[in-house]
């Protein structure tokens, strides 16, 4: 047989789902499995995003490497075994809850695991274990939505679906990002406004951000006053008379004493306009557009739900579609944007603290309930520790054991500084990860291989519900396993073997969608969250599932698209409750000492803290550096240039970030991205600085609000290295590591000189170069040092050092490492190198805007000024650039500018 | 009528300064020459080339025989030719051959002599210098006849010398008493990459050595070479390159002040009004000369006066060095060593044989060494001549000119 032929064999067509966003797009995947060769395209079937993929999505084959994996588990800083890493977590586990009760001993989750895998960890936990201290990262992203879904709800139910975006007229985006942080359904939104002109888009957060691109209207808010514009909202639409008082009779409560205590909150537009510091104009256009237009849907995410006032904020905007009646119908409601893949799954399981499992609550009859499914012999009885108060918990010592799985606290919790000390304090932690390093993995006695997207088999829920199949399309990877078997041996050597005796993860589901209907009904106990129609899902069928939102059962077998439209709310009436709330301003205010806000979230090609959107060169480009955008005034004030670097510092710790002066980010606060770990930066991570504020409900960090001050990082020296090998840079204050195609790129300042660079370098390039060379351009009295390193006139890397933070581009000699990694350079090429500047008539690209198809700035310039283009549309005709995933769309229009 | 203005020298400095001279449009001199060569004017630092096989005789003539005629100038050239006396009283020169000429103006341009060492064998056959034309001949046919050949001095005309007879076959060695070859040239590093490019050309150096004695044969022949450290090599034909000295034996002989050369004032004028002098004869300001760029510096100076325009004045300024060896680049200006005040701005790649240096004081560039890549030699030099304050562009100034024309160029189009 031809190797040919082999190869055809070899190659199958799989769909699956995202690993990123809450959007939960599918993927078609064409694998080649023997050659771990995997082509991807986003599913032309797939509802939520019928083949579409943004930047991150499309780049996921890229971070299949296998070099940055976790493969075999690790005891002590040694390989291991899965038979001896197992028994210790079990044996560990299981003295300590002998010795201390089962409440000193914790499960930190992640909206990364499967349902599957969320069920096990819950099951084990709050079941057999018989604690509650399970809680996971979505407590960081959208506890508060599920706090104001139950309060005003009475479950945590999304009323609305993607398809809403086809009929509304009126989409208001609150705290969201869309453009940067859930792509895909920002091009649909955007492609919704062009089928439909009268579509309105009403952007609200504080920056001015990539989003309002769309925006009819943009309305900068102060951060964190979005109780009050609501609150407003509420007041409006009854003074207004454009309230629906039949809805209102029949499915709600509470509304008098709510529209009393919105008023006094925010009585008229001047009062909402002061406390949002909005131009009137501005919220009163906002009123009658909302007032005007039946078919309104508000999208929120992370600007509302990281907030110490989240729930009061999701309860706000829960208020205005109820008065008006506008939910469940298409077009109107409201819908949360989830950060994450299985962050909804995670909630259907119940792998939050204050929750029980399948929508269930710790009340007496629900633990009786569960108990009964799970035939459990130790159920937990009382909520557990939410992410912080579990944290803390561990800091004092209350928590002696911890089992951290796919998930990074020790970057993307508040003061996350006091998180690292207390696993550096903590007597026993348990990590399992599919790659090799992170931050946290840096302090865990016992680091166990997960599998990871690619080889990772289950269902996830996606913003709207959908649940979809991630399949499989790689085999395990090394010693890698499932989360749900890791979970399962443990608990079998806990002695629970009876009740984790599952072979694969259909069965596990099946459970799942067992539990979910059980006794649900009006009169034991009727849940939202019901897919009890595939209790007994065939092993078949689970393979070929089809994505569907739920409730998946005898009703509505097909799944449903939205609830609510008839009320039937989840509450012992079926009323929605109104709930009086009243605007508070955040926690922690600024102060003379700390007198800027800092402000977080995501940038476009990152995803949280980089352990694998930091594997794909092309997405390291648009951001390449931890940086805080500041408005120019402030800027000014603070004596910071664009492009310098920055020390930060809050009451709770510091970090460094590159300054860039934008009047989109609104004077008085900053903003920095939330990605960068201690894998790439030295003093790149927020979290130290963010506030260990929590919403009193939802217990959600207010990650969107800590005070701080700014001032200008004055390094000795700056510098940067490219190197087509990875380099240990031990005792620089400043480092950053950009993984770029070919090769790696190191940011550096520092205060102490360092003397001897070219041996540092040398003895460590050359392990894997051999003899070396070098090119050296040194300027002793100007302390100015460049040095270009070569083997058999191969360039290895380039040094560029100087006192002054303005440093040559890096553009072009990191394409050189991309295209000469194995030939040599032209003689220009060569003596140009270290100016940075390509030698003359060669193309400097420029930053990369477009990172789909690898586009520069100056790349798109010259093709808007040599063939006169005046669209987006035409640059994207001329040079390809945003027509992929269209995410950059709005820094191409800037270009124009 | 017309005055005498008579020239002795028919080498490059005298007869720069009549081209001057017939360039300025003066017409009030019967023009004389007197040569010792028996040639026309020929350029002779590309006797070089000549010694390479690059370039013939003809190739470097600068004026023939016609010329003279064209000119209205009178030439004596030959051995019989060479001027033996000057009469300052009576304003006469007298050649060997008894001809005298009267002078209303003399110039003087005797050139210099090649530094002879003072050793035993110095006078043995096969002991040359690398002067003239009549040198060159007489290499040539060692070259087709024997095999050693050894250069006393590493600096250009040695190294020139080594080469062009490396590349007619012979075994060349080279003999330096410094360790840095062109010394005054080039600093450690550049002279180091020289070094190594003539070696692969099949140079040998002996450096640091000092050469003790010259051995001959029974018919006087040179046979080997002697170092002071007792070592000897053999030689067949030895080349002395160590350096010029003023030829101003008939300066001294009529009685006009001299020191290390002939003294000259700005307006290169000897201690007598009537007579001038330029190139390699002449002491300027305690300087003497070597290099070719401040001759013709000087003829134009002198024509200035002679022409009686009167007003320039001659004023030293670094000169850059080359080196002509096809293939080796090398430029040299000015204070390349620089002192405590002044900073280094260096850049090497020793894989590719370039290294530069910029000698930086006050912002201004004092001295360069280019090795290997010499494009912006002459931008340099500009920037030095001109005194042009380097700050702004300090930066980049390594890399050369074609990063402040893009920039420039940049600006343009915005």
């Amino acid at each position: 047989m031809t190797n040919k032929n082999q190869q055809k064999i070899a190659v199958k067509a799989i769909n699956t789902t995202c690993s990123y966003c809450g959007v939960g797009c599918g993927i078609s995947a064409t694998v080649n499995s023997e050659l771990r060769e995997v082509e991807l395209s986003g599913d032309e079937n797939h509802p939520s995003n019928y083949g579409s993929l943004c930047s991150k999505g499309s780049s996921l084959a890229e971070t299949l490497d296998l070099s940055s994996r976790l493969l075999t588990p690790w005891v002590n800083g040694k390989k291991s075994d899965w038979h001896t890493a197992t028994s210790l977590v079990a044996d560990k586990f299981s003295q300590v809850i002998k010795e201390h009760g089962a409440e000193a001993v914790a499960f930190y989750g992640s909206g990364q695991l499967l349902t599957e895998d969320y069920y096990i960890a819950n099951k084990l936990m709050k079941g057999f274990i018989g604690g509650a201290n399970i809680d996971t990262n979505s407590r960081l992203c959208m506890s508060s939505s599920v706090a104001g879904h139950k309060r005003v709800f009475g479950s945590d139910t999304v009323p609305a679906c993607y398809d809403d975006f086809e009929h509304a007229e009126l989409i208001v985006l609150v705290g969201s990002n869309t453009a940067w942080c859930h792509p895909v359904l920002f091009q649909r939104i955007k492609t919704a406004k062009e089928l439909n002109p009268s579509l309105k888009v009403v952007v609200i957060d504080p920056r001015k951000t990539a989003t309002c691109d769309i925006a009819d209207l943009h309305i900068p808010i102060k951060i964190g006053t979005d109780v009050a514009l609501f609150n407003g909202l509420l007041s409006y639409l009854y003074q207004e008379n454009a309230i629906d008082q039949t809805f209102i009779q029949q499915h709600t409560s509470g509304f008098e004493e709510t529209i009393i205590s919105a008023q006094n909150d925010a009585f008229n537009i001047t009062t909402v306009a002061q406390k949002c510091q909005l131009a009137v104009h501005i919220v009163a256009t906002f009123y009658r557009w909302f007032k005007e237009t039946d078919k309104t849907l508000t999208l929120y995410s992370q600007g509302v739900n990281q907030s110490s006032s989240g729930t009061d904020k999701v309860s706000a905007i829960l208020h205005c579609h109820l008065a008006t009646g506008r939910i469940g119908k298409p077009g109107c409601g409201p819908l949360s944007l989830t950060g994450q893949p299985n962050a909804m799954g995670g909630r259907e399981v119940g792998g939050l603290a204050h929750q029980l499992a399948a929508h269930m609550d710790f009340t007496d009859e629900c633990i009786d309930r569960v108990q009964r499914f799970w035939q459990s012999t130790n159920m937990a009885t009382t909520p557990g520790y939410s992410a912080t108060e579990l944290f803390d918990a561990i800091n004092a010592g209350k928590i002696k054991a911890v089992w951290i799985m796919a998930t990074n606290p020790v970057v993307s919790m508040p003061d996350a500084d006091k998180v690292k000390q207390a696993l550096q304090k903590c007597e026993f932690v348990v990590v399992s990860d599919c790659v090799a390093n992170t931050d946290t993995l840096d302090l865990a006695h016992i680091k166990l291989p997960a599998a990871g997207w690619s080889e990772k088999d289950g269902t996830v829920t996606n913003s709207e519900r959908r649940i979809s199949r991630q399949r499989a399309i790689l085999p395990l990877a090394g010693e890698a396993k499932p989360d749900w078997w890791i979970l399962c041996q443990v608990a079998k050597k806990m002695g629970f073997a009876k009740s984790f005796n599952y072979q694969s993860p259909v069965e596990i589901f099946r459970e799942h969608a067992a539990l979910s209907g059980f006794e649900n009904n009006e009169q034991q106990a009727l849940r939202d969250f019901d897919i009890s129609l595939l209790a007994n899902i065939s092993a078949q069928d689970y393979d070929n599932f089809q994505p569907t939102q739920w409730p998946i059962n005898s009703e509505n077998p097909q799944g449903k698209a939205r609830f609510f439209a008839e009320g039937q709310f989840y509450t012992k009436t079926r009323k929605a409750n109104f709930t009086s709330i009243q605007f508070k301003p955040p926690k922690n205010l600024p102060t003379k000492q700390w007198p800027l806000i800092l402000n977080t979230g995501r940038v476009r090609d990152q995803w949280h803290t980089m352990t694998r959107t930091a594997l794909a060169a092309r997405l390291n480009q648009h951001k390449p550096e931890p940086y805080v955008e500041i408005a120019s005034a402030d800027a000014l004030l603070f004596d910071l240039k664009h492009g310098q670097l920055a020390q930060l510092t809050s009451a709770w710790g510091e970090m460094f970030a590159r300054v860039e002066i934008t009047d989109k980010t609104p004077q008085g606060s900053v903003f920095v991205p939330i990605h960068w770990t201690a894998q790439f930066s030295s003093k790149g991570r927020v979290g130290a600085l963010v506030n260990p504020v929590i919403d009193p409900v939802s217990k959600q960090p207010e990650s969107k609000h800590t005070p701080i001050s700014i001032r200008p990082y004055k390094a000795k020296w700056y510098g940067f290295i490219i190197s087509q090998h990875p380099l240990i840079l031990d005792g620089i204050d400043y480092t950053v590591l950009i993984k770029g195609d070919g090769y790696y790129h190191y940011e550096l300042a520092g205060e102490k000189q360092i003397r001897n660079w070219q041996s540092h370098l040398a003895s460590q390039l050359q392990p894997y170069s051999g003899k070396l060379s070098w090119q050296t351009y040194q300027d002793e009295k100007k302390s100015l040092l460049r040095t270009a390193c070569f083997a058999n006139n191969i360039l290895q890397a380039v040094l560029i050092l100087s006192p002054q933070s303005q440093l040559p581009e890096r553009s072009w000699l990191s394409s050189i490492f991309t295209s000469k990694n194995s030939t040599a350079l032209a003689p220009d090429e060569r003596l140009a190198l270290l100016t940075g500047k390509p030698p003359l008539g060669t193309a400097d690209v420029g930053n990369i805007i477009c990172a789909c198809f690898n586009v520069g700035e100056k790349t798109i310039l010259s093709a808007i000024k040599d063939n006169k283009l005046t669209t987006y549309q035409e640059v994207g005709k001329c040079c390809k650039a945003g027509t992929n995933c269209g995410s950059c769309v709005s820094e191409i229009k800037e270009l124009f500018s | 009528m017309k005055l005498d203005l008579v020239v002795i020298g028919n080498g490059m400095a005298g007869m720069k300064t009549v081209e001057e001279l017939l360039d300025s449009g003066t017409d009030k001199y019967n023009i004389t020459v007197f040569g010792a060569e028996p040639y026309g004017n020929y350029n002779r630092i590309m006797l070089s080339p000549v010694l390479c096989g690059e370039k013939t005789i003809n190739d470097i003539m600068i004026n023939d025989r016609q010329w003279y005629k064209d000119n209205h100038i009178t030439l004596h050239a030959g051995k019989d030719k060479a001027v033996v006396d000057i009469n300052r009283a009576q304003k006469i020169v007298i050649a060997k051959d008894g001809t005298q000429i009267h002078y209303d103006r003399l110039l003087i341009a005797t050139g210099s002599k090649p530094f002879i060492l003072p050793i035993q064998g110095n006078n043995l056959e096969g002991v040359v210098a690398f002067r003239d034309i009549y040198d060159v001949n007489k290499m040539l046919q060692y070259c087709e006849q024997k095999k050693y050949a050894v250069v006393l001095g590493g600096g250009l005309l040695g190294l020139e010398a080594a080469n062009g007879l490396a590349q007619r076959g012979m075994h060349v060695t080279v003999v330096h008493s410094n360790e840095v070859l062109l010394n005054r040239q080039l600093d450690k590093t550049a002279g180091h990459l020289l070094q190594l490019a003539l070696e692969k050309r099949g140079v040998h150096f002996n450096m640091p050595a000092r050469t003790q004695t010259l051995i001959g044969d029974d018919s006087d022949h040179i046979t080997a070479v002697e170092f002071a450290d007792g070592s000897s090599i053999p030689c067949d034909l030895f080349v002395m390159a160590i350096g010029v000295r003023p030829n101003m034996a008939l300066a001294q002989s009529t009685g006009l002040y001299c020191e290390k050369g002939i003294v000259v004032t700005d307006t290169l004028q000897t201690y007598d009004p009537s007579i001038y002098a330029v190139g390699e004869c002449i002491q300027h300001r305690n300087d003497t000369f070597g290099l070719v760029a401040p001759l013709f510096e000087q003829a134009k100076v002198c024509a200035n006066h002679l022409s009686g325009h009167g007003m320039a004045e001659y004023k030293t300024l670094p000169s850059a060095t080359k080196l002509k060896v096809t293939g080796i680049n090398l430029f040299s200006l000015g204070d390349f060593h620089g002192d405590d005040e002044s900073e280094i701005i260096r850049f090497s790649d020793p894989c590719a044989s370039i290294y530069k240096k910029l000698v930086i004081k006050k912002n201004h560039i004092i001295g360069v060494v280019l090795y290997g890549d010499t494009a912006d030699g002459a931008w340099y030099q500009s920037l030095l001549e001109q005194r042009i304050n380097i700050e702004e562009m300090r930066e980049l100034l390594i890399f050369g000119q074609r990063y402040f024309q893009a920039e420039i160029a940049a600006v343009e189009e915005v």
